[in-house]
């Protein structure tokens, strides 16, 4: 393999790495609140608000039901609106960031409904308000749902992003198609799928280990 | 103090309304043990729900320490609950915070200094004699070890009402007996009030001053336990009873059993004796004086709190005439007697 082809893998492998990271993190930040308001807003829990948590739901599922890649050409308006344009990596990231949010959202719902019920209760009982029983009860108690659902997430975020190469996203996706796939080149497509590999089970085997390192169970 | 005055609670409305608990008056003075005993679904957890507002009452009131709950708004309610620590049949321990930690969020909740925090949480563990496991976490720790961690996390606020919702109901007799144990030493020796739920005789017999009988959301007792134990005044209180001292007749007996006495039938009598009649050889004395022969099928004597209570199943023998005298002198005795059924002669 050329040295040229080496940096060409190299700057896909970051450029996967970095679109998985932005939508990530942000997707996260957004999709944590969210998950939060799903569950604790839900009829007879802590900050029960039917309607909210109705229209919520809804919301969450349209994100949810939009196949990635007909979201990804569906706003790129807003994409160029918010980053001046509609390719490379920074543009890949709004996509994935949307698509991830929902998808967060609802694994983090999850994760706090395998908390039992008896553990807000008592919460309650000492006078906790609802906000100390999410940041002190709740979120602490799913932390191992809660990375489970993140690693999940990453590895979506992966396989994704590859996705993005197809419209000029960049990463290891956009590599596979133009050298592996349009250029009849295996030995790059191999390459590409092989690092692939690699990214998600690294992903996968950091998530359980900081599960099993929280589990107290 | 707990007073509640009226207290209903319905779930649902119309013909699906499901009337949890229907006017429960019930007043328990400070310092005292109350127990609540009822059949699962009668409306115990309701009713102890009911007084930390867990659940709120759909009329009437609820007054602890002499503040009105049900007026409160949230923040007032949250303050309130500082005051009334509350324990439960699963625990309901934090598994990702271990034992200090798990007895320290009271007090993290009310905004705590963590040097007080430390100095609060620290006897506590002593007193709950859990020093040692201060670092663990909730999954390495037995049943019983479990509730005196929530025991202490209960008192960590120093509250005045501790609410033990089926607080034993989890573990098994000797670790219940320990927990039973811890709980009366608080209460004596802090003044607390405690109310608790159960459905053991068991936890009422053996720490409760006072017991309340809980059916259909309706409480149907409430007496001095001696009393409850000696002379429930319901048939569900009587069940209780029986089933707690496993007295009843043999079953080879019930099935030989009539309703009705006959020309040739001996009387089967439940003859339940408190206080003097326990110590008085009324069985010999019954021989003398009525000429009736007494055949002793099951007995049993039990001590409830500073009193003896003895029960007795026993077949009389003698004519119809000398058996009825025989009942007479016995309820002149303070002893209670039901007539079970009748048996043939010489079977």
């Amino acid at each position: 393999m050329s040295s040229a082809m080496f940096d060409l893998i190299l700057q896909a492998t970051l450029e996967t790495l970095y679109m998985v990271a932005v939508s990530g993190v942000i997707a996260t930040l957004l999709g944590l609140p969210l998950g939060v308001m799903l569950y604790v807003t839900r009829p007879r829990q802590i900050m029960a608000m039917p309607v909210l948590n109705q229209a919520l739901g809804v919301i969450t599922n349209i994100g949810r039901s939009i196949p990635f890649i007909i979201l990804m050409v569906a706003i790129i308006p807003f994409t160029r609106m918010l980053v001046g344009t509609s390719i490379g990596i920074n543009a890949a990231s709004v996509p994935l960031t949307i698509a991830a949010i929902p998808f967060v959202a609802r694994l983090i719902e999850g994760a706090l409904n395998e908390i039992s019920p008896g553990l807000i209760e008592s919460a309650q009982s000492m006078g906790a308000t609802p906000w100390q029983i999410i940041t002190k009860v709740l979120i602490p108690e799913a932390r191992g749902g809660i990375i489970t659902g993140l690693t999940i997430t990453l590895v979506t975020l992966v396989s994704y992003s590859a996705m993005a190469g197809a419209v000029g996203g960049g990463g290891l996706g956009d590599l596979g198609i133009r050298y592996g796939y349009n250029r009849f080149n295996p030995e790059i497509m191999l390459i590409t799928v092989v690092i692939l590999v690699v990214l998600v089970q690294g992903f996968q085997s950091l998530g359980d280990y900081l599960v099993r390192k929280s589990d107290r169970k | 103090m707990i007073e509640l005055s009226n207290v209903s609670k319905t779930y649902g409305s119309g013909d699906n309304a499901v009337h949890a608990l229907q006017n429960v008056n019930l007043t328990i003075p400070k310092g005292t043990i109350h127990g609540v005993i009822g059949l699962s679904g009668a409306g115990k957890s309701t009713l102890i729900r009911c007084v930390n507002l867990l659940e709120r009452p759909t009329s009437g009131s609820v007054v602890v320490d002499g503040q009105e709950m049900t007026g409160l708004t949230r923040s007032e309610l949250n303050h309130a609950r500082h005051r009334i620590g509350m324990i439960f049949q699963h625990f309901n321990l934090l598994t990702t915070r271990n034992v200090f930690d798990n007895i320290a969020l009271p007090l993290e909740l009310m905004g705590e200094k963590r040097s007080d925090i430390q100095n609060r949480v620290l006897p506590l563990l002593d007193m709950v004699g859990l020093s040692d496991k201060a670092n663990q976490y909730p999954a390495q720790l037995s049943g019983g070890q479990k509730q005196r961690v929530a025991i202490a996390r209960a008192l960590a606020s120093k509250p005045n009402v501790l609410l033990c919702d089926e607080a034993t109901s989890a573990l098994d007799p000797q670790t219940t007996s320990s927990i039973l144990e811890l709980l009366r030493d608080i209460n004596h020796q802090l003044g607390i009030t405690i109310l608790l739920i159960t459905h053991e005789m068991e936890v009422v017999k053996s720490i409760c001053h006072r017991v309340s009988l809980i059916s259909d959301g309706k409480l149907v007792e409430d007496a001095e336990v001696g009393d409850f134990f000696t002379a429930p005044n319901t048939q569900l209180g009587r069940d209780f009873l029986n089933d707690f001292l496993q007295l009843s007749p043999p079953k080879e007996l019930l099935e030989r059993l009539e309703e009705l006495p006959g020309e040739h039938t001996h009387p089967v009598v439940r003859l339940t004796f408190s206080g003097d009649a326990v110590s008085t050889p009324l069985i010999s004395r019954l021989a003398r004086e009525c000429s009736v022969d007494v055949s002793i099928l099951q007995a049993k004597v039990e001590s409830i709190q500073d009193r003896t209570l003895g029960l007795m199943i026993a077949e009389l023998l003698g004519s119809h005439e000398q058996t009825q005298q025989a009942m007479s002198y016995l309820e002149a005795h303070q002893l209670q007697v039901e007539v079970l059924g009748h048996v043939q002669r010489n079977v």
